[in-house]
């Protein structure tokens, strides 16, 4: 319904904003001339032209408007794929998709294996030329079995008799499949199916796991038939499957065939027997000869116009299946774009952009039933509140040695096995924070984790590279003692650094916390090193002679004066971060945002991954506008000095 | 007493390629308090380094000068310094920027409010004490410049062409300006200019300087910035006292430039 409302709606707006478009360009200015850059200011209305294409490229694309427009027809096109399914391999048979006769091709193929293997026998230097002339009299005679296969005039009346068996079977299934009301069923079976139906649940329909409240990787394209067409087409499929099965339960072998290829096997076992150890490549050649005959003899090969009734019976029943689809071929063309519903074995699936391209519909439910805390994505929210109490806090950041300078011992337990507190236990309870306060909440989840390692990466960069920064921009020594040390690991891609990290420092904060330091410290360090050097002389000059203190110049002159420089930078580092904390993700961990899309990705949870895509470029945007508005806000003289 | 006394002062410069610059040649010169000097000479003669050796950013090679009988070993707030572009903090307001001196005396912030608005009206801009500076034009910035200085009561104020890079209107305004302050707060006062008829018009004494090595060529006792506190500054270059004096450092400078170019340009 929402698809619908939508999708109506971008309709009009892109109408709508066209027609405003060529309003405005009717009543705008005479000398606006081309390549006046003017001439590309405003514009919002194609803004919205151009989301409105993107968002209905992705609407058709996932084939969210099939499924807006009509929610059964991946359905019924799953059980015409069934269809289309079990006639594939007797269509296999005949010129009908393929270029010719499967038999004709068979031929083919075995008269070239057969050319092959005499020629390597022959020319072989292996083999005297006495197995030679027995091997080529064995190739003689596989040969020969073919003619015995295609002669209409040895082909058995019982064979005959059961092709037309088959063929009559496909025409009575497209007599009785044009029927209105094929396959007769019973109220209590459509009562029966209905209820299996409904039990099975729409066309990509989202289910939490029970229990692990976790989300299940769910079926893509119902399979039960929810239609009279679909059932149709569905019982077609069955009885096809069974004709199909028939056909290649049937063997085109007569008498002379039996007695030949009998008499042939016979003759390569015993020649096989025959041969010492020391021949064994005789013996091999001789196994492939017989492996080609065995080949030839449980082929459906046929005499050329032996089938040609079935073919004509299945090329009509072809003909009354499409005509039955009806409107569904073109809905399957137009809302289907590339690709479409397949049915392989007992399922269905989409194949095609459908299948990698979630529908929006899904993708936005998905993300309303990750985003609940009792769901969440591996047993954590995306984002949640917990309530953790002050005293943890308190045992974290006090270090437990602060109970161990204390004079005095830690209680000993006495005779009867009791415990008393002393002081000195006591204050141990504090510093590891064994005791209870009030609760605060704290917030938690994958996309906390992820924005608090890109943060105090960032924020440990800061600390350490502005000040450092700076004092390289102003002093020889330091510029010269750390350069070196800075220029090795900075041109290194920070992802090369991340195993070496990760498996020293572990797969959790601490690792990753430390790639991003190391990320921010050298971009902070260039920033601030180019924003003190880049000073000009005659400010320090006006602060000296103003009375100003070293101090003071670097706190109130050299500061300021490099802070857009030191602002770029960290606006810089973030995007860097940000990029290589996802990557630092994928490699290892156990939360964060870039650790879902990895786990989506081993489950093919194409929804998941585009949530989470979704997600990072929507908190990538947010840290860029954030610190757009501070660097606007903190130093707007920036560019104008 | 408030004399700045040079002595046989020396600047001699390394460039990279090894060769020595003679900057300065043994100067010698008083100026006593309340005088205004401008100081004028084709480009390369010495007058910035002289500028920058008297407010104490540069050491001279040998010879000495003091202010008030105390050697000048570095910057220090008795020898005030107004620059070319101004060199404004543009991250402070004009008030925060006039108030710099001041804020890093640490003095009470309440007196200092005070005498802000107070210097803020004698150099005209009275009420733009919270504009940010880059928002202000060349010549209220140069004001700011003016006012900062100022603030903090120096003995001596050194200005580097402070005037070079403003229209002539806002120029002439900027003069009347600054022979209004050298009038009312009887400052000491060194000015550097290109401007011949702004050397003229504003130096009770005047130096022409020479290049190679830097030196001062001839010295003039003028009696125009006197006259200019009384009368329109537009009314003596009339004056054909002026004129006259004009062409003649002209022709003088004009022949210094020959010589060092060569007088086919």
């Amino acid at each position: 319904m929402l698809t619908q409302i939508i999708t109506f709606l971008i309709f009009v707006a892109v109408i709508g904003c066209v027609l405003y478009g060529r309003k405005l360009i009717k009543t705008e200015k005479v000398d606006a001339v081309f390549g006046n850059p003017e001439r590309a200011l405003g514009g919002t209305h194609w803004v919205i032209v151009g989301s409105s294409f993107l968002l209905l490229v992705w609407l058709y694309y996932s084939w969210d408007i099939a499924k807006g427009f009509y929610p059964k027809s991946a359905n019924e096109l799953c059980q015409v794929a069934k269809v289309n399914d079990s006639l594939l391999g007797l269509k296999y048979q005949f010129p009908i998709e393929e270029r010719e006769f499967k038999s004709t091709s068979q031929i083919k193929k075995e008269n070239k294996n057969l050319n092959l293997i005499l020629n390597e026998i022959q020319n072989s230097q292996e083999i005297d030329n006495q197995q030679k002339t027995v091997l080529a009299g064995f190739i003689n005679k596989t040969n020969q079995l073919i003619p015995l296969l295609t002669n209409e005039d040895l082909i058995e009346n019982e064979t005959k008799q059961k092709i037309n068996n088959i063929t009559g079977r496909i025409n009575l299934l497209t007599e009785n499949f044009q029927k209105p009301d094929y396959p007769f069923e019973t109220e209590q079976e459509l009562n029966e199916r209905l209820k299996a139906v409904s039990e099975e649940g729409g066309w990509g329909i989202v289910k939490v796991q029970s229990g692990t409240g976790s989300i299940e990787n769910t079926m893509e394209v119902p399979l039960i038939p929810a239609t009279d067409r679909g059932l149709k087409f569905h019982a077609a499929a069955q009885e096809l499957n069974l004709i199909s099965d028939e056909f290649f339960k049937l063997r085109n072998h007569n008498p002379q065939f039996k007695t030949q290829i009998k008499q042939l096997k016979d003759d390569i076992k015993s020649y096989r027997k025959s041969l010492s150890d020391s021949e064994e490549v005789a013996s091999t050649y001789a196994k492939n000869i017989v492996k080609i005959a065995r080949r030839i003899e449980f082929a459906s090969i046929y005499p050329p116009d032996a089938l040609n009734k079935m073919q004509n019976a299945i090329i009509q029943f072809d003909n009354a299946q499409l005509k039955t689809q009806g409107g569904l071929r073109f809905i399957d063309i137009l809302l289907f774009p590339a690709g479409t519903i397949v049915a392989s074995g007992p399922s269905c699936s989409e194949q095609g952009s459908g299948r990698w391209l979630p529908k929006p519909s899904d993708t936005f439910n998905k993300f309303i039933l990750m985003s609940k805390p009792s769901v969440g994505y591996k047993d954590i929210p995306l984002l949640w509140i917990d309530m953790v109490d002050v005293s943890k806090m308190i045992g974290f950041i006090l270090p437990d040695w602060i109970a161990d300078i204390l004079p005095g011992e830690y209680p000993v337990h006495t005779k009867d096995g009791i415990v008393k507190e002393n002081f000195k236990g006591n204050v141990l309870k504090v510093v590891t924070g064994d005791f209870e306060l009030f609760k605060v909440p704290v917030p938690y989840g994958h996309i906390w984790d992820s924005f608090l390692r890109v943060f105090l990466g960032l924020v440990f960069g800061i600390i350490i590279g502005v000040p450092l920064g700076l004092f390289m921009g102003l002093n020889r020594f330091a510029k010269g003692f750390f350069d070196p040390l800075i220029e090795l690991y900075r041109p290194v891609p920070p992802l090369a650094w991340a195993p070496l990290i990760i498996s020293v420092l572990g797969i959790d904060n601490t690792g990753k916390v430390f790639l991003l330091f190391m990320v921010s410290l050298s971009i902070m360090i260039i920033s601030a090193r180019a924003g003190a050097s880049g000073t000009q002389l005659s400010k320090i000059h006006a602060a000296h002679s103003l009375g100003a203190s070293k101090k003071q110049i670097l706190r109130y002159v050299i500061f300021p004066n490099s802070l857009p420089e030191i602002l770029t930078g960290i606006r810089v580092a973030v995007g860097m971060c940000w990029g290589t904390l996802v990557a630092a993700e994928f490699l290892a961990g156990t939360t964060g945002i870039g650790f879902v899309e990895n786990v989506a990705k081993k489950y093919f949870q194409y929804e998941v991954i585009w949530i989470t895509i979704f997600i990072m470029g929507m908190l990538g945007l947010l840290f860029d506008i954030t610190l757009r508005k501070i660097i606007d806000k903190t130093i707007p003289w920036r560019g104008k000095g | 007493m408030s004399d700045l006394v040079s002595e046989n002062l020396n600047m001699i410069f390394k460039t990279p390629k090894g060769e020595t610059v003679h900057a300065l040649k043994d100067l010698n010169f008083t100026l006593k308090k309340g005088e205004l000097l401008t100081v004028l000479g084709p480009s390369g003669c010495g007058k910035t380094t002289l500028l920058n050796i008297t407010a104490g950013f540069i050491r001279p090679t040998s010879g000495v000068i003091t202010l008030n009988n105390k050697e000048i070993d570095g910057p220090g707030v008795e020898r005030g310094m107004v620059f070319q572009q101004g060199a404004l903090f543009e991250w402070l307001t004009v008030a925060e920027n006039v108030n710099f001196g001041l804020r890093m005396k640490k003095e009470d912030p309440i007196k200092t409010s005070k005498k802000v608005d107070e210097w803020l009206d004698i150099v005209g801009l009275k009420g733009f004490g919270n504009t940010p500076t880059y928002q202000l034009s060349g010549g209220m910035q140069q004001r700011v410049a003016l006012a900062r200085c100022l603030i903090n009561d120096p003995d001596l104020i050194l200005m580097d062409e402070p005037l070079g890079a403003l229209d002539a209107l806002t120029r002439e305004k900027m003069q009347s300006l600054v022979l209004k302050i050298w009038k009312e707060t009887g400052k000491t006062i060194i000015l550097i200019t290109h401007s011949v008829e702004e050397a003229l018009l504003l130096g009770e004494r005047l130096y022409v300087m020479a290049p190679r090595p830097g030196r001062i060529h001839k010295e003039y006792n003028l009696p125009f910035a006197s006259m200019g506190l009384k009368e329109d500054l537009r009314e003596i270059k009339k004056n054909k006292d002026f004129s006259a004096k004009r062409e003649e450092i002209l022709e003088m400078i004009w022949n210094m430039e020959e010589e060092i170019m060569g007088k086919d340009i």
